[in-house]
């Protein structure tokens, strides 16, 4: 019996999710079955690479062919293809608002596949807040190209000039003869269309657009509420096992010996064995999670004696050589120029995706070959893995990929894909890897913590002309100082890749919006500091130090929305001011905090966030985007951080690790601000930077206690209270 | 050991037949193919697994199926009536209170127990009783609001 359909209806309109279209249903949809033609992508357009860049890692394997990213079918209902997926961020519905509008079909005419390495064009994978503001523009390119098409064919069909049609929700039209018109569907008969361009149309300028910029309600609500969307782990096979494997107790730990037999006492229970790759299967997954448990094994456990408390001193004496990132005018002549310096050391812990459905695939070889349905943000980069780790040929590894339960950079490595696949192989039968939650833990590629030493100095004036900073192993994203001041250096010390990774304990990856957490927290932080020596109202003293235009526009903006009066600090308010810049998009926040000073807990009442983020394709969609970063945000800043020891990852679930919970969810105000003639920018991300440092600027002027560990834990808020000097 | 346990599952009659000490989570999605209810956590610490037991938001995953015996289990595949959604349902989709939507599924019956208990909360109220619900993607502001809007549509009672 094969898995639920993913053709769903969404009020009258079918949706494929990828999940289950075989590649024989999709050619069948689109007419094209049967038909003798060659499928696959035909000689691509030269031209097109004078136009966007197909270059570097993002951009180099991006289809040139527009019938990669666009089918048109017989019933004239047109087919968005993106190796895109969604996970929760919306492209599932922004991406065809573009599509339609750059096309001229209506918005309802539009489905999408989404990340499916047989039917999509390749991708890079689902990160850095660059769907729309880079992806997107392949899309409406290709778009614009098959429009182009689609006019040369009906001019020709029609037997006019090109001059005299107009293309108008999914036909083209003669100007005043409304009686002469051919619908898309009818000009390429759902088949490919073989035609290139020699000269391509520009996109619609903004003032044209009107499908993007509009707020359009999510596509994927119905069967996410109705329980019928299908995550990696409901997919179900015929013959499927589920697969738990054996861990090793701690990272470094090394497999002396085991003795699996044990696992067999449970009636239909299956050890399966490779080396040190040991895996119990069975029909019922919670029977194999029971049958592993009866799995005898020892390890080699190295004790390393790095634990939460030791592991900034040794990733400081482990530091690579630095990479300055930003650097203006001599540091000598700044501090020699400074009256008063600042000086602080910040640190920041390692912090988990944990995203609520934990990494899952369901792998099955039919004869050659390999299809795994995955949890994952990169459909492509999984494909690769597995058919390199399990000697597969490429084209014969099929990645699908199903609604996403959160991704947030975790699923940008997927372990499971290849560990599912292996076990699909090797036994013959569907396999179902789906980790626990202290498998998730465990094996999480963590936010790299990292440490901050600032050094800041004012003239005798008040002004900031010196900045010395100086970010180990957080990352060089957002590091820059944001602020002008004249005499600077901003030294980065590795990221959460190259150099320098090895002296973390365990892996560590993407976080939502990498480094710039860190670097917000340590910079605003410090600011306000610097701010207080100055004995100047925060907000004041920032928009002394800025310059950019867009920067100053996002911090009036939410001084205005948050009703900010000045005020020297520590006022006493509770008052948080943070800035930044993330995936082009600049963000600024306030908030209003109550803080408990006999506990350290802190309320967080209220956050204001403003965003400049260019021309806004789904305005909804970017306040709902908004509104669960500065939530998540909540959890770096004020409690989540690993604990480990010697290798150990001590949290196994939520129980040691809060994720921000309803009480906590401040009243939230977003603020869009206008921006239409700037091509989109990142609006997955940005809103999550500013919260580590809006939360400690506002704990700072509650109390005059200097934040300088995240997270900011009610011990450590107590403790930097207590260090006031009254 | 094998039982055979009788219950309602979303109004209707079934027979579980099987070891009774396995998890109520697993029965329901491998026994039953009732994919809606997830893990999360495993520990009863994320909700993402919660089915209503005679009106009552539980965690299945901390739920042996034979404590559910001549009791009447729900699951968000139940609360659709003929094709018509559930209000709770219409509410979330109509407020956008949902991006992953792993945690959907849990926060619509967990909802559903609230207002069966309280059918008029006020909003701390509804913030009190979603307390043990976790949502990574922070759609937590527009689940409160999905709520009392549903409240409002229930008002006077049913289910």
């Amino acid at each position: 019996m094969m898995s639920k359909q993913s053709i769903i209806d969404h009020d009258g309109h079918q949706i494929y999710l990828s999940g289950s279209v075989s590649r024989r249903e999709f050619l069948k949809r689109m007419g094209i079955l049967g038909g003798g033609l060659v499928i696959g992508f035909c000689v691509g357009n030269p031209l097109v690479s004078a136009r966007m860049k197909r270059e570097g890692f993002l951009g180099a394997g991006i289809p040139k062919d527009f019938n990669a990213f666009l089918r048109i079918g017989t019933d004239e209902r047109v087919t968005c293809l993106t190796g895109k997926i969604e996970m929760g961020q919306g492209p599932i519905t922004s991406l065809p608002q573009m599509l339609a509008d750059e096309l001229d079909v209506s918005y309802d005419a539009v489905d999408i596949i989404m990340g499916d390495t047989d039917l999509c064009p390749w991708d890079a994978g689902t990160f850095g807040s660059l769907t729309t503001r880079h992806f997107g523009i392949f899309l409406r390119e290709a778009a614009a190209e098959a429009k182009g098409v689609l006019f040369q064919m009906a001019a020709e069909q029609l037997k006019v000039p090109v001059e005299v049609l107009k293309a108008e929700n999914g036909r083209i039209i003669v100007n005043g003869q409304p009686e002469k018109q051919i619908t898309y569907g009818r000009l390429t008969k759902g088949k490919i269309i073989e035609r290139v361009l020699t000269d391509l149309p520009p996109l619609k300028p903004a003032s044209e657009l009107t499908v993007m910029g509009k707020s359009f309600f999510r596509q994927d609500s119905r069967v996410k509420v109705t329980g019928k969307a299908e995550y990696a782990g409901d997919i179900r096979l015929p013959g499927m096992l589920y697969a738990k494997i054996l861990r090793p107790p701690r990272h470094g730990a090394k497999l002396k010996h085991a003795e699996p037999s044990g696992a067999e006492t449970i009636k239909g229970a299956q050890v399966v064995r490779e080396g040190d790759f040991i895996a119990v299967l069975h029909e019922y997954p919670d029977m194999a999670e029971k049958a592993l448990a009866r799995v005898k094994a020892e390890f080699d456990e190295p004790r390393t004696g790095i634990d939460d408390v030791t592991i900034f001193d040794h990733l400081l004496k482990n530091a690579p050589a630095p990479r300055i990132s930003s650097e203006a005018g001599n540091l000598d002549t700044g501090k020699g120029q400074s009256a008063i310096t600042v000086e602080e050391t910040y640190l920041d812990g390692y912090v988990a995706h944990a995203p609520m459905e934990p990494h899952t695939a369901t792998a099955r070889m039919d004869g050659k070959k390999m299809t795994v349905w995955v949890s994952t943000q990169r459909p492509y980069g999984d494909q690769e893995r597995v058919s390199r780790e399990l000697n597969i040929p490429k084209d014969q590894v099929r990645i699908i990929t199903p609604f996403v339960g959160g991704g947030f950079g975790g699923k940008t490595v997927c372990h499971q894909a290849v560990e599912a696949a292996r076990l699909a192989k090797m036994t013959g039968r569907p396999v179902q890897v789906a980790w626990n939650r202290a498998e998730e833990f465990f094996y999480d590629a963590f936010r790299p913590a990292g440490v901050v030493k600032i050094t800041s100095g004012l003239n005798s004036k008040g002004q900031l002309v010196y900045w010395d900073y100086n970010v180990y192993f957080a990352g060089k994203r957002g590091s820059e100082p944001n602020y002008a001041i004249p005499h600077h250096r901003i030294s980065c010390y590795a990221d959460w890749r190259g150099p320098g990774v090895e002296a973390h304990p365990f892996a560590v990856g993407p976080w939502r919006a990498p480094a710039n957490n860190t670097n917000v927290f340590a910079r605003e932080m410090h600011m306000n500091l610097t701010a207080e020596k100055a004995k100047a109202d925060p907000l004041a003293f920032r928009l002394a130090h800025l310059k950019d235009k867009r920067m100053i526009g996002v911090m009036e903006a939410v001084a205005k929305a948050f009703k900010w009066t000045p005020a020297t600090v520590p006022s006493g308010r509770g008052y948080g001011i943070a800035c930044g810049i993330d995936a082009g998009t600049y963000v600024a926040s306030m908030a209003e905090v109550a803080v408990d000073k006999a506990t350290g807990v802190v309320n967080v009442k209220r956050v204001v966030c403003a965003q400049d983020m260019g021309f806004v394709v789904n305005p909804q969609g970017s306040r709902i985007q908004m509104e669960g970063c500065i939530t998540m945000g909540l959890g770096y800043a004020l409690s989540e951080e690993i604990h480990f020891k010697d290798g150990k990852i001590t949290d196994t679930n939520f129980d040691t690790y809060p994720l921000p919970r309803f009480s906590w969810v401040p009243k939230i105000e977003t603020v869009i601000v206008d921006n239409p003639d700037l091509p989109p920018q990142g609006g997955g991300e940005p809103a999550i930077i500013v919260m580590g440092g809006v939360i400690a600027t506002a704990i700072h002027d509650a109390t005059g206690a200097k934040l300088l560990q995240q997270p900011m834990t009610p011990e450590r808020v107590k403790k930097a209270i207590e260090s006031v000097r009254g | 050991m094998t039982e055979s346990i009788q219950f309602t599952l979303n109004g209707k009659s079934v027979k579980f037949d099987g070891d009774g000490e396995r998890t109520l989570l697993w029965v329901l999605r491998i026994d039953f193919g009732l994919t809606g209810a997830k893990y999360g956590c495993g520990e009863g610490l994320c909700g993402s697994c919660t089915v209503l037991l005679d009106g009552e938001a539980v965690p299945s995953c901390q739920i042996a199926a034979k404590d559910v015996g001549d009791s009447q289990v729900t699951t968000i595949e139940g609360l659709e009536s003929e094709g018509k959604l559930h209000p709770i349902q219409d509410a979330f989709v109509r407020k956008d209170a949902l991006q992953c939507g792993f945690c959907t599924p849990g926060m619509i019956l967990k909802a559903q127990g609230l207002l069966n208990e309280n059918p008029n909360p006020s909003r701390q109220e509804i913030i009190d009783g979603m307390e043990d619900n976790l949502c990574r993607c922070g759609a937590h502001v527009r689940i409160v609001e999905a709520i009392e809007s549903a409240a409002k549509a229930m008002k006077g009672g049913i289910k």
